[in-house]
């Protein structure tokens, strides 16, 4: 947990030093999805009155790259994978399925999915195990619209663990997929 | 100052130089043959060389599990000729082989090496060479010596003489790090870079001359497959298709590499015909396919494919054919390679929730886990068959370990920094 909170902070460091350039960032994307992109709550604080039904969240319009919005499932860049799994877990389904969502609608946004295992088992078996899972995310993003062209997968297998312990918690934390944008 | 700084630099590289590996004999060394190997002596005018042949010969012979060495300061006669040995010392001692031998100077920076073994109890001489050699290869010239003792005792070949590669990986102040393809003496000494990258490289894999190394290399930001000429440091890359490339693999005539490719979408074992640069699917599958190995006479390759839902052994002639599947003990085993003789093969499997290196003999189906570890992996057969050496984790720290073939003695090759994995044992140099 201690862990996502310091990668996370350089993330919103980073939006918030563009916050000025946003528009041209914007302007930069193709088609009108900039529009979509721009938060609800934002719009219905502006009309007034749904204020009310909207609650404090509300007044908190995220002006960064929509993709680091923390409102939004598609700043959770990472996934969790059971042990020898490829399945994408009930619980993560929703974040990559926003993913692919954004992915549909930019499309000229293109994301690399990197596939990752723990230490346990043969180093090669695990670079083919990591590109099953990351090939398991992009046929889900491509469920939602996004095309194979945007996608670009690549397995590390056991190679770049996060967490370098030699335990559950590690394992866990060192089997997933990456959205590198 | 200047003279103190000299010697400190000195001191720190030659540490780093000479002694990257400690040996440590982990099992009893119930049933070795004891055997006194007599320090050198020196004859001549002039500084003696630095390298300690006996000790060298003494080390090598302990770490194959199969020798119990006496240590100098037990000894009670020092000769350096068989005609100054009293074979009484030696079986007071319990001796049953006694080693002796000298360096001498032989022209500018050469030496000639003699040495004579001895059977204690018959009194008699075994074997005497004598050996013409330069100050760079002593430490070859005592493995070579190592070789003939163990051979002249054992019956087997010895593989003392040959060497390893292994992959190391160091983190670095800025907390980045350093990964890189090294090769060394099978006892851990010289140890020389010859690949260096801040993304993983991976699976090395000798040809069978033992003078190009095939292996992975994430350079580009995806895995590649190079062949590297050891000795000039000259490469090319072999494969660099979309997806997985990986998991190389010599025939034994060294010809074609057997390899992983997921380019048509899922990962398949290929051949290459290095000349003609062609390549030949032979595994087909939805499933997991990869790391391919071949039988020593070339016709079959095993490989890892989790077909059956989870990772196991099969095996299809490497002309093309039916696919058998060959472990069925265990729930997981992978990364399997033939012993020279074609007999047994060597895997990783899991026992339990540990992962281990496992025997198989081909004959007789019977299965035997050789290490302890919970994080075994790569492992690879000494030439002439008698250890395996494989990777292990202590302490959160990647190691190499060996163990004879009988599971009888495990050893630790424990490199002093980093992390340091999938050791690959050299063939004998043609």
């Amino acid at each position: 947990m201690k862990l996502k909170m310091i990668k996370f902070v350089p993330l919103t460091l980073a939006a918030l030093l563009f916050v000025g350039c946003s528009t041209t960032e914007q302007k930069a994307e193709d088609g009108p999805a900039p529009v979509s992109e721009t938060p609800d709550k934002m719009d219905h604080s502006m009309h007034g009155k749904d204020a009310a039904t909207s609650g404090a969240d509300a007044a908190t319009g995220w002006t960064g790259h929509p993709l680091d919005d923390p409102a939004k499932l598609t700043s959770t860049r990472v996934i969790h994978f059971d042990f020898d799994r490829s399945e994408i877990k009930s619980e993560y389904q929703a974040i990559v399925i926003a993913h692919g969502e954004y992915l549909a609608q930019h499309s000229s946004q293109t994301v690399t999915i990197e596939g990752h295992c723990d230490e346990r088992g043969s180093r090669e078996y695990n670079i083919a195990l990591g590109e099953r899972r990351a090939n398991a995310v992009k046929r889900l993003l491509m469920a939602q619209g996004a095309t194979s062209g945007q996608i670009t997968t690549v397995s590390y297998g056991e190679e770049r663990p996060v967490a370098m312990a030699s335990n559950e918690t590690a394992w866990a934390e060192n089997r997933r997929a990456v959205f590198a944008y | 100052m200047k003279k103190l700084l000299i010697l400190v630099v000195f001191l720190v590289s030659h540490a780093a130089y000479s002694a990257p590996l400690t040996i440590e004999i982990t099992e009893s060394e119930m049933g070795a043959l004891p055997i006194a190997v007599v320090p050198f002596g020196w004859q001549g005018p002039g500084q003696a060389p630095s390298e300690d042949i006996a000790s060298i010969i003494g080390a090598d012979l302990k770490r194959s599990g199969r020798f119990k060495t006496m240590p100098p300061k037990d000894m009670i006669a020092f000769p350096h000729t068989g005609t100054n040995v009293d074979f009484r010392d030696w079986r007071v001692l319990g001796m049953e082989s006694l080693v002796v031998g000298q360096v001498k100077p032989n022209g500018v920076g050469g030496y000639i090496v003699r040495f004579q073994l001895f059977d204690v109890f018959k009194g008699e001489q075994l074997a005497g060479y004598s050996i013409p050699t330069t100050a760079r290869d002593l430490r070859a010239t005592a493995h070579h010596i190592s070789d003939l003792i163990y051979e002249k005792l054992t019956g087997q070949r010895g593989a003392f003489a040959t060497r390893i590669a292994y992959i190391t990986s160091i983190v670095q102040k800025e907390g980045k790090r350093k990964i890189a393809l090294q090769v060394a003496d099978a006892d851990g000494y010289h140890p020389q870079t010859i690949v260096t990258s801040t993304e993983p490289l991976m699976s090395p894999a000798w040809s069978p001359d033992g003078l190009k190394l095939a292996y992975v290399s994430f350079e580009k930001g995806r895995p590649s497959i190079f062949i590297q000429e050891v000795y000039t440091g000259k490469r090319q890359r072999v494969a660099s298709f979309k997806g997985i490339n990986g998991a190389p693999a010599w025939s034994p005539d060294g010809r074609k590499l057997a390899l992983t490719l997921s380019k048509d979408g899922n990962p398949d074992i290929f051949i290459l015909d290095l000349a003609k640069r062609t390549l030949q699917p032979l595994s087909r599958h939805y499933a997991i396919d990869t790391e391919p190995a071949w039988s020593p006479d070339g016709k079959h390759i095993i490989w890892t494919s989790d077909r059956g839902g989870r990772p196991q052994i099969y095996r299809i002639p490497s002309r093309g054919g039916k696919a058998e599947r060959i472990t069925f003990e265990g729930k997981y085993n992978a990364r399997a390679s033939y012993s020279p003789d074609g007999k047994l093969i060597t895997m990783v499997t899991q026992i339990g929730r540990e992962f281990r290196i496992g025997v198989l003999d081909l004959a007789s189906s019977q299965f035997q886990v050789l290490s302890d570890g919970a994080l075994d992996e790569s492992p690879s057969f000494a030439p002439n068959g008698s250890m395996v050496i494989y990777a292990t984790k202590l302490k959160g720290q990647g190691e190499l370990a060996a163990v004879s073939v009988d599971g009888r003695v495990k050893q630790r090759l424990a490199l002093q920094v980093g992390d340091v994995r999938e050791p690959a044992w050299a063939p004998y140099s043609q």
